[in-house]
C-alpha cells in the first residue's frame, strides 16, 4: 500500500479520484471522442485522414446551418417571450394556501410529468385536421389549419406545444418565489396605499428576480436544445420549417452519416450554448448586483 | 389624527368556545388623540392582534373600532389613513431612499412639490438627508428600519402611527438613538403613536401610557410610575421591574395577618378581607430592618450578587424565595446569615385572586 507510506496531506488526492473518474467517463472522454472525429475524415474503419479545421470551416459555411441557427434563435426567443410572462401570470393567479392550492399545484405540474415523445404524440393527434380535437375544431371554424402542410402553422404548433409543456415549470418557480415574500411586505403595501400593479412592480417582481433568472436560463437552454417534440410532431418539416439545431445535427450524423462535420458542429453547438448561457447569466447577475450595490455608485 | 376607541373581542377560530380560544378577550379601550401609548406583554398575549385590528389589517370577530366616533371596523388601512411600522424592515428594493419615503404620498396622488417638501422634512428628522438618492436595498438593517419609520411618518394627516416591535432587528446602541428619535418626533408632530413591544424598558421610556397585556387581556393601563408602584394585577408586578415584584402568600385570620408562617402587625392601619392573600413588595423597597421590628420578616440569605450599580440579595422566608436590591454603600450580609427585611410598608401592595386590593 503505497498510499499509507505517503505524507498524510497527499491522501486527499485519493478522495477526489472517484469524482475525477466519474467526470472523465461521463464528460471528458465522450467530448474528446467528438473532438477526435471533428478533425479527421473517416473513410472506412481502417482508413482515416487528419483534416485539421476543414470540417469546422465547411460547417460554418453551410447555408442549412445558418437557417437552422436563425430558426432556433427565433424559436427560443419566442419561447421566453411567451412562457415567462404567462408563467408569472399563472403563478399570480394560483391560490396561495389550503387544499385548493395543493390541487392547483398538482394540475399545473401534470404536463411536466409527461415524457417528451409522448407530448409530441399527443399534439400530433390533437392537431390532426381529420380526427384531432384542435385541428378539426380550427378547420370547422374556417381556418385552413394544417401543421403538416403549412410552415407557419407547423412553427406555431411547435411553439404552442412547448408553451403547454413548459410554462408550468416557470409558474411553479414563480409560485415558490411569491410564497417566500413575507406577509409584512403585503401589509406594508396596504398601509402605504399601493395599488395591485404597484405591489407587483415594486414587491413581487423584484422579489421574484432570483427564480426568474433560473426560469429564463432553464427555458432558454432547454428550448435551444429542443429535439424530441418537433421530431415526433413534424419531423422537422414541412420542408425545413421546424428543423432546429438538434434535428439538423441528427440529420447530419445519423441521416447522412457525415461524422466529421457532425462532430465539428456538435462542438460548435456546445460552445454556442455555453457562450449564450455565460452571457445571459452574467447579464442577469449584473442586473442583480446593480440593484443591491448600486448604492455605492451613485 | 384621531381618537381611537376599541370595544371588541377577537378570535382566530370560527366558533370560539372558551376563553383560551380568544386572541383578545372582550375589552374596552380608549386611545387619546396625540398620545404616546405602548402595548406591553409577552409573546402571544394579543398585542399584535390588537394593533392589526386598529390598523385595519384584521377585522375583529366581535365588536367595533371607532375613530373619532366613526365606525371603521370594516374600513381598510387606507380609509383609516393609518401608518404601521413592522418588526422587520420593509423597503421597496428597486427604489431609492427618497422614492421609498415618497411612496405612500405618490399612491395618494399628493402633488409632487408637496411630496418633495415632506420627504425632505422627514429625511432631515431621521438624519437620512445625505442618503436620499441611494438605493434602499444596499443599506444596513437599521437604515432600512429608519426608512420604514419614515414611510410611516411622511403623511402629515395620518390618524395614528402603529409600531409593531420596530426595534427588534436594531443593534442595542442604535436602539437608544432611534427610541430617542421617536420620542422627539412625537413631541414635534403630535401624532398618536402606539408602540407594541415585549421590552418593558422600551415601553416605559417611550410611552406616556402603557397597556400591559397577558393572555388576551389588558390587565392594566397606566403610567410607568403607576405600573411600578401600584400593579393592578399580579402579572404586572411580575412583568414590570427587574427583577419583578416579590409575592408572598399570606393569610388573614380574624384580623391577624400571617405572611409565610409569621404573624405580622400592620404598620399602617389597613382593613384587609379575610382569607388567602398575596403580599407584593418590590425588591427596591425591601429594606433591612431591626430584628423583631413591626412588619419585618426573618429571612435566610442564600446569595448576594454584584449587579454593577447595586447588589441583589436572594433569600428565603420559609419556603418562599424573596429578592431585594441594595445600594453598594450598605454593609451586606453574607450567605447563611439571617436578616430581617421590612416586608410591610407604605409601598406594600395586597392582592386577592391576583387582583390588587384597594
Amino acid at each position: 500500500m503505497s498510499a499509507t507510506t505517503k505524507p498524510v496531506n497527499q491522501k486527499a488526492w485519493f478522495l477526489i479520484l472517484p469524482v475525477l473518474l466519474c467526470v472523465a467517463f461521463s464528460a471528458i472522454v465522450p467530448l474528446m471522442t467528438v473532438v477526435n472525429y471533428s478533425v479527421q475524415d473517416i473513410i472506412s474503419p481502417e482508413r482515416r485522414v487528419f483534416v485539421g479545421t476543414e470540417w469546422f470551416a465547411a460547417v460554418m459555411r453551410d447555408e442549412d446551418l445558418h437557417a437552422a441557427l436563425w430558426r432556433q434563435l427565433t424559436f427560443s426567443l419566442a419561447v421566453l417571450l411567451v412562457e415567462i410572462p404567462l408563467g408569472i401570470l399563472l403563478a399570480l393567479s394560483m391560490p396561495a394556501q389550503g387544499w385548493k392550492s395543493s390541487a392547483v399545484l398538482v394540475v399545473v405540474a401534470l404536463s411536466l410529468l409527461i415524457p417528451w415523445n409522448v407530448v409530441g404524440t399527443i399534439w400530433q393527434i390533437y392537431g390532426r385536421s381529420d380526427i384531432g380535437l384542435l385541428g378539426a375544431a380550427l378547420n370547422a371554424a374556417g381556418i385552413d389549419y394544417s401543421y403538416t402542410g403549412n410552415a407557419t402553422h407547423a412553427w406555431i404548433t411547435v411553439l404552442v406545444m412547448d408553451v403547454w409543456h413548459w410554462t408550468p415549470l416557470v409558474a411553479l418557480l414563480c409560485f415558490a418565489g411569491l410564497r417566500s415574500i413575507p406577509d409584512a411586505y403585503y401589509q406594508a403595501a396596504r398601509i402605504d396605499g399601493a395599488s395591485k400593479l404597484a405591489v407587483f412592480r415594486y414587491i413581487q417582481l423584484p422579489k421574484m428576480r432570483g427564480v426568474l433568472m433560473i426560469a429564463v436560463l432553464l427555458r432558454f437552454m432547454d428550448s435551444f436544445m429542443i429535439y424530441t417534440e418537433p421530431f415526433v410532431l413534424t419531423g422537422g418539416g414541412p420542408g425545413n420549417a421546424t428543423t432546429f439545431l438538434s434535428q439538423y445535427l441528427t440529420q447530419k450524423a445519423v441521416g447522412q452519416f457525415d461524422l466529421g462535420p457532425a462532430a465539428a458542429f456538435s462542438l460548435i453547438y456546445f460552445l454556442i450554448i455555453l457562450l449564450l448561457c455565460f452571457i445571459l447569466y452574467n447579464w442577469m447577475q449584473r442586473m442583480g448586483t446593480a440593484d443591491t450595490q448600486g448604492a455605492g455608485h451613485d | 389624527m384621531a381618537h381611537i376607541t376599541l370595544d371588541l373581542a377577537h378570535s382566530y377560530k370560527l366558533h370560539p368556545q372558551q376563553d383560551s380560544d380568544y386572541a383578545l378577550l372582550p375589552l374596552k379601550m380608549e386611545f387619546e388623540d396625540g398620545g404616546a401609548y405602548a402595548l406591553l406583554g409577552p409573546s402571544g398575549c394579543g398585542k399584535t392582534t390588537m394593533l392589526n385590528i386598529m390598523s385595519g389589517l384584521l377585522v375583529p370577530s366581535h365588536g367595533q373600532v371607532l375613530f373619532d366616533g366613526r365606525d371603521v371596523t370594516r374600513a381598510t388601512p387606507q380609509d383609516r389613513n393609518i401608518a404601521q411600522v413592522f418588526q422587520f424592515p420593509v423597503i421597496y428594493d428597486t427604489m431609492t431612499v427618497a422614492e421609498n419615503l415618497a411612496f405612500p404620498l405618490r399612491n395618494r396622488k399628493v402633488p409632487e412639490e408637496q411630496i418633495r417638501q415632506r420627504v425632505g422634512v422627514i429625511a432631515e428628522m431621521l438624519e437620512m438627508s445625505g442618503q436620499l438618492n441611494q438605493r434602499a436595498a444596499g443599506l444596513s438593517a437599521d437604515a432600512k428600519q429608519k426608512i420604514s419609520l419614515g414611510r410611516g411618518l411622511v403623511r402629515s394627516d395620518v390618524a395614528a402611527v402603529l409600531f409593531d416591535e420596530p426595534l427588534t432587528v436594531i443593534d442595542p446602541h442604535l436602539k437608544w438613538q432611534l427610541r430617542r428619535k421617536l420620542k422627539q418626533i412625537h413631541h414635534e408632530l403630535k401624532l398618536t403613536l402606539i408602540y407594541v413591544t415585549h421590552d418593558q424598558v422600551e415601553a416605559l421610556t417611550f410611552a406616556d401610557q402603557v397597556v400591559v397585556m397577558t393572555r388576551g387581556r389588558a390587565v392594566q393601563v397606566g403610567s410607568a410610575d403607576a405600573l411600578f408602584e401600584r400593579p393592578q394585577h399580579v402579572f404586572v408586578g411580575h412583568f414590570i421591574g427587574s427583577p419583578g415584584m416579590n409575592f408572598l402568600p399570606a393569610q388573614m385570620d380574624a384580623g391577624c395577618l400571617r405572611v409565610a408562617g409569621h404573624a405580622l402587625d400592620l404598620p399602617v392601619p389597613r382593613r384587609l378581607p379575610e382569607g388567602a392573600l398575596q403580599v407584593g413588595v418590590r425588591p427596591e423597597y425591601l429594606a433591612l430592618a431591626q430584628p423583631g421590628q413591626a412588619g419585618a420578616l426573618p429571612c435566610t440569605v442564600q446569595r448576594v450578587q454584584d449587579i454593577g450599580t447595586y447588589f441583589m440579595l436572594t433569600a428565603q422566608v420559609g419556603e418562599q424565595p424573596i429578592r431585594a436590591r441594595f445600594s453598594t454603600e450598605q454593609r451586606l450580609p453574607s450567605p447563611g446569615d439571617t436578616v430581617w427585611l421590612q416586608a410591610l410598608g407604605e409601598h406594600t401592595c395586597f392582592y386577592q385572586n391576583e387582583e390588587l386590593l384597594p
